[in-house]
């Protein structure tokens, strides 16, 4: 087994990396698609955290809000940001889930799943929480998919066409 | 932020260790020998413990009671006790000026100082309630997976303690390399080159 620290912060770019693939992803999706369901759809949400590193101390970038224009994300971007927390909104059929990644150990937050109904009595809440868990699961299966599908493309040699097509994209 | 809350934030673990056949009798006599005990009445000013999933101030790990579905449901419960430096100060000094009045020498030594303090801060623990916080916990034992719900570092850290040491499985939080090395199914050669892999350059 590897030293779990050590690897921990060595790696910790493979989670703002697939961040960034993602969000390159969602949208480009004409170019890489990220489902061969038509009717799924991985969209940016409604914050992005970014950090640069200037010398020896690190600027953060936050960017939230609805109608947030993500001009200023891009320009951070083109300065040599990394991603560090991105929110997603996941549409699949009439649906949708919303969460925060966290690049750096692929922490959830702030997900919030489609309603599963009420608890009126005490009987009703395993039903509850059977419901729960699987709309829970389908999400992390969901990223955990991508994230295996993002590993197999960085570690080929195809990965450097979409290190350049990303870059394009930042300055177009 | 619970598991029925409206929006949770979850960090996801890999359970470390093998299972066998009194598992399930291990992990009930584990969540009941480390339950939840109250701490109003003690001096102390932290306490973990595992609690019911459905109800948090009367753990009961009897029968079936942690079972849902194919899963384990339980919290974690830490009271804390939290006291102002400022209130400990205020006590504290008060406490030293009336033993060196007693005293005919003038000072007090380092061991007295220190008893003073912690004599101080047992008493006020004692004065005050401590203020719970839950955590949900699912454990899907048949994929050595538990999902924790709170991304806080110090609660994190206390499940993971509580967690080795009642059950004896070591809990790896799934962080990016972790989950590319050892859970994405890559063959050898894949994983050597994920280990050679550096920082990719979008600036240029």
């Amino acid at each position: 087994m590897f030293d779990i620290s050590l690897s921990y912060n060595r790696y910790g770019f493979l989670g703002c990396e697939f961040l960034l693939w993602l969000w390159f992803c969602s949208n480009n999706s004409g170019l890489y698609k990220l489902f061969d369901n038509k009717n799924e759809a991985l969209e940016i949400g409604n914050k992005i955290i970014l950090e640069k590193k200037n010398n020896s101390s690190f600027e953060k970038i936050t960017i939230k809000g609805e109608e947030a224009d993500l001009e200023e994300a891009m320009i951070s971007l083109k300065k040599g940001a990394i991603v560090k927390e991105l929110n997603f909104l996941y549409k699949k059929e009439n649906k949708e889930w919303r969460f925060t990644i966290t690049g750096e150990n692929l922490c959830f937050t702030n997900l919030k799943i489609p309603d599963v109904g009420f608890i009126e009595t005490k009987k009703d809440i395993e039903g509850f929480v059977v419901e729960k868990i699987y709309s829970y699961n389908l999400i992390f299966c969901l990223i955990d998919d991508l994230y295996n599908k993002y590993i197999l493309l960085r570690i080929s040699d195809e990965w450097k066409h979409i290190v350049f097509d990303i870059k394009k994209w930042m300055n177009y | 932020m619970g598991l029925l809350s409206p929006s949770v934030s979850i960090t996801r673990y890999h359970v470390d260790g093998k299972t066998n056949n009194s598992f399930l009798e291990a992990v009930r006599e584990g969540l009941i020998k480390y339950s939840f005990k109250e701490i109003d009445e003690e001096s102390s000013d932290k306490i973990t413990g595992w609690t019911s999933f459905n109800d948090h101030f009367n753990p009961d790990f009897n029968g079936s009671s942690f079972i849902i579905d194919t899963v384990f449901v339980f919290s974690l419960r830490i009271d804390k006790k939290s006291l102002s430096p400022k209130i400990i100060n205020k006590f504290y000094q008060r406490e030293m000026t009336r033993r060196l009045e007693k005293s005919d020498r003038g000072y007090l030594t380092t061991s007295e100082k220190k008893q003073i303090k912690d004599n101080v801060l047992d008493t006020l623990y004692l004065r005050i309630p401590a203020t719970p916080n839950v955590y949900d916990i699912v454990w899907n034992f048949e994929k050595s997976l538990l999902w924790f719900f709170s991304n806080n570092k110090s609660a994190r850290e206390e499940l993971e303690i509580l967690f080795q040491k009642t059950f004896n499985y070591r809990l790896v939080e799934i962080f990016p390399f972790f989950k590319a090395d050892l859970l994405s199914g890559l063959q050898a050669g894949q994983r050597d080159k994920l280990s050679g892999l550096s920082p990719s350059i979008f600036t240029e």
